[in-house]
C-alpha cells in the first residue's frame, strides 16, 4: 500500500526537448533570414525619413565610386545609387507581396473547391493549372506582360496568371487527402453543412504547405519582378527598381556599382525568405522532420 | 422486446446499394428490409462485406460518391433516401446519432474535445458558443467521462482509445436523438473497454429510451445489449428474429454455423465448428440463395430459386429447405 501512495513523480527536466533540434547552422540561416528580411521591411516603411538623398534627384557629378559622400557612388545620370537601392524596396517588395497574396487567395479558393466539390469543377480547375504550368514560368509572365504593355502593375498581373496555379495544385491535393479522413465523415454524420466543414475541419488541415511556400516563393517573385523590370516589362527606367535598375548599370561595365548595389539587394532578399521559408517548414511540416 | 407502435421509427424496405468499381459494380445490399421501434436495440450482425454497414450509411446520406442506393428508409414514416441535403443534415446528429467503429481516427486531432461536441449542438440548435460547450461538458459528464469539465479541453491525442468512444458518443448524443447507430463501437477497443462501452449503451438507453441500431460482427457484444437480432448474409437478411430465438433456436443453417463457430463458456469440451467456404463476391448475381454454396443443408433447388422471408416461430427466415431448422441446431452443436 505504501508503494501505491507514493505519487508517481515525473522530472520534466530530464526529458528530451521534442523540438528545437535543429543544427546550430540551421538555426543561423534562419535568425540571419530574419535580420536581413526585418532590415528591408524596416527600409520599405521608413526610407523616406533617413535616406541621403532623394531617388530621382540629380546629385554631384556622374559615375563616381563610392565615397562618404555617396556610399555606392552616383549612376549615369549622377544619382545617388544607395538612396536608389534602398528606395528600390519601395518597389519590388510591396508588389512581390501582393503577388504571393493574391496567389494564394486565388489558388487556394480555386483549389479548395477542386479538391473539396470535385468531379467538373475539379477536372475544370485543374486543367487550367495544367496548362499554365505547362509553361516556363518566366516566359509565361513575359508573355503576358508584354502582351498588356510594360508598368509594374501589369507585371503584378502577369506573375499572379503565373504563380496562382502551384497554390491551387497544392491545396487541392491536401483538400483531397483530408476530406476522406474519418473525422469529416463524422462531422457529416452529426450535421455540418458542407460549407461549415471546408471551413472548420478541411482547410485549417490543408493550409500549412500554402504558408510554407508562399515564404520559400516570395524570393522567386521578388527575382521574376526584377527580371520583368530588368527586360523592361515591369517598372520603367527613372523608378527606382532594382531590375530597372540592373539594366541601366549593365551599360557601364568599369562602374561596377550602378548594377552590383541592386544586384545584391535582390540576393539578400531572395536567400533571406529562402531561409526563413526552410526555417518555417522545419517547424511546422512534421512529416519533413528526420 | 420493446411495443411495437404504429409507425415504426425507422424502417427500411427492399434497400439496394451499389458500389462502382474497377471493371463492373459490387451489389453491396439486395434487398435489406429492417424495421426498428421506438427504444429497441436492434443488433445487425454479419461478416465483413454483408452490408451492414454500408445500409446504414446509405439510410443517413453518407456513402461516397461512387455508391448509389434504391429503395426505401423512413424515419417516423418521413422517407429519407430522396431527401433534399437540408433535411438529411437536419436528421445526422438530430433525430439520428452515428457512432463509428474507430474512435483513433473519427475525431479531429487539431481540436478540443469540448469544442468537437459544441460544434454537433452549434449545429442543430441556436445557442451560444458559451451555452454550447458548457452543454458539452454536461454531455461528457453523462457518458460517464471523469472530470469533465477540466479534460473537456483535451485534445484526442491525450485521451485513451475507450475516453475517445466516450467522446464519439458525447456528440452523438448533443441532440438528444431518437436513435444511435453505432457502427462497431467497440470493435477497436480491448476486452475490457467494450465492457464498459457497452454498459454505457445499455444505461443510455434505458435512462433516454432510445434506440439503438448496433452494427457488429461480435456475438458476444450482441448478445448482452441486443433485443433483436438481424443476421445479414450476402447484403440480404438470412434470419432476425427476437435475441432469444436467434441464440437458443437458430433457424437459417447460417445463423447456425456462427452459433458453432463460437467459442462457448457454459460448454468449454465442445469443438468449434467452423463455416467452410468464403462469402460470394457480388460482382454477378448469385443464383438462388447465396449460401448455398457453404450450406450443409443445400438441396438441388437452393441453388435455383432466391429463398424468401418466412415466419418460423418469432423469427423471420429465408432459407428454403426449412423446416429442417431442429435438425440444423442439433448438428451445429
Amino acid at each position: 500500500m505504501s508503494l501505491l501512495s507514493t505519487e508517481p513523480r515525473l522530472n520534466l527536466d530530464v526529458l528530451p526537448r521534442s523540438s528545437g533540434t535543429a543544427s546550430p547552422w540551421k538555426r543561423a540561416t534562419v535568425i540571419g533570414g530574419l535580420i536581413v528580411a526585418g532590415f528591408w521591411f524596416i527600409v520599405l516603411f521608413t526610407v523616406q525619413w533617413w535616406a541621403p538623398y532623394a531617388p530621382l534627384e540629380a546629385v554631384g557629378k556622374r559615375l563616381q565610386g563610392p565615397s562618404w559622400h555617396h556610399l555606392l557612388g552616383t549612376d549615369a545620370l549622377s544619382r545617388d545609387v544607395f538612396t536608389r537601392t534602398l528606395y528600390g524596396a519601395r518597389q519590388t517588395l510591396p508588389v512581390s507581396l501582393a503577388v504571393i497574396v493574391s496567389a494564394v487567395t486565388i489558388g487556394t479558393t480555386l483549389g479548395a473547391a477542386a479538391g473539396f466539390i470535385g468531379g467538373r469543377v475539379d477536372s475544370v480547375v485543374m486543367r487550367l493549372v495544367d496548362i499554365t504550368l505547362a509553361f516556363p514560368p518566366i516566359f509565361l509572365a513575359m508573355a503576358v506582360a508584354a502582351a498588356l504593355g510594360s508598368g509594374l502593375r501589369n507585371a503584378f498581373f502577369a506573375m499572379v496568371i503565373v504563380w496562382w496555379p502551384i497554390y491551387a495544385r497544392l491545396i487541392r491535393g491536401q483538400v483531397q487527402a483530408v476530406k476522406h479522413r474519418d473525422h469529416i465523415q463524422a462531422a457529416v454524420s452529426i450535421g455540418a453543412t458542407r460549407w461549415r466543414i471546408l471551413r472548420k475541419h478541411v482547410l485549417p488541415m490543408s493550409f500549412t504547405p500554402a504558408l510554407i511556400n508562399a515564404t520559400l516563393d516570395l524570393g522567386q517573385v521578388v527575382i521574376l519582378t526584377a527580371t520583368l523590370s530588368f527586360l523592361g516589362l515591369g517598372a520603367k527606367p527613372p523608378s527606382p527598381e532594382w531590375g530597372a535598375m540592373i539594366t541601366e548599370g549593365a551599360q557601364f561595365f568599369y562602374q561596377w556599382w550602378i548594377a552590383v548595389a541592386p544586384g545584391v539587394a535582390i540576393l539578400t532578399v531572395a536567400m533571406a525568405f529562402n531561409f526563413l521559408g526552410d526555417g518555417l517548414r522545419d517547424a511546422l511540416d512534421v512529416r519533413a522532420k528526420r | 422486446m420493446s411495443q411495437p407502435s404504429t409507425t415504426p421509427l425507422l424502417e427500411i424496405r427492399d434497400l439496394h446499394v451499389r458500389f462502382a468499381v474497377r471493371g463492373g459494380q459490387v451489389h453491396a445490399v439486395r434487398g435489406l428490409d429492417l424495421t426498428v421501434h421506438r427504444g429497441e436495440v436492434a443488433a445487425v450482425v454479419g461478416e465483413s462485406g454483408s452490408g451492414k454497414s454500408a445500409s446504414m450509411l446509405a439510410a443517413l446520406g453518407l456513402l461516397e460518391v461512387n455508391a448509389a442506393a434504391a429503395g426505401s428508409v423512413r424515419l417516423d414514416g418521413v422517407e429519407l433516401l430522396r431527401a433534399a441535403p437540408s433535411v438529411l443534415r437536419g436528421v445526422r446528429g438530430g433525430r439520428i446519432g452515428m457512432i463509428f467503429q474507430d474512435p483513433m481516427t473519427s475525431l479531429n486531432p487539431v481540436l478540443e474535445i469540448r469544442r468537437q461536441i459544441a460544434e454537433a449542438v452549434i449545429t442543430h440548435q441556436h445557442v451560444s458558443p458559451r451555452q454550447a460547450e458548457a452543454k458539452a461538458v454536461e454531455l461528457l459528464e453523462m457518458v460517464s467521462f471523469p472530470d469533465a469539465e477540466r479534460r473537456s479541453r483535451s485534445y484526442p491525442h491525450e485521451l485513451s482509445g475507450g475516453m475517445r468512444q466516450r467522446v464519439m458518443i458525447a456528440m452523438a448524443l448533443a441532440n438528444d436523438p431518437d436513435i444511435l447507430i453505432a457502427d462497431e463501437p467497440t470493435t477497436a477497443l480491448d476486452v475490457t473497454v467494450q465492457a464498459q462501452i457497452l454498459d454505457l449503451l445499455r444505461s443510455l438507453r434505458q435512462s433516454r429510451d432510445l434506440a439503438i441500431v448496433l452494427i457488429t460482427h461480435d456475438l458476444g457484444v450482441v448478445a448482452g445489449l441486443a433485443d433483436t437480432v438481424h443476421v445479414m448474409y450476402a447484403g440480404r437478411i438470412a434470419e432476425s428474429g427476437p435475441v432469444v430465438d436467434i441464440f437458443h433456436r437458430p433457424q437459417h443453417p447460417y445463423t447456425a454455423g456462427l452459433l458453432a463457430s463460437l467459442p462457448r463458456l457454459d460448454r468449454p469440451d465442445t469443438e468449434l465448428t467452423p463455416i467452410g467456404g468464403v462469402p460470394p463476391r457480388l460482382y454477378e448475381e448469385p443464383a438462388g440463395c447465396s449460401f448455398a454454396p457453404r450450406c450443409l443443408y443445400a438441396v438441388e433447388s437452393c441453388t435455383q430459386m432466391e429463398p424468401i422471408l418466412q415466419r418460423v416461430n418469432e423469427s423471420l427466415v429465408a432459407c428454403s429447405v426449412l423446416p429442417l431448422a431442429t435438425s440444423t441446431t442439433e448438428a451445429a452443436r
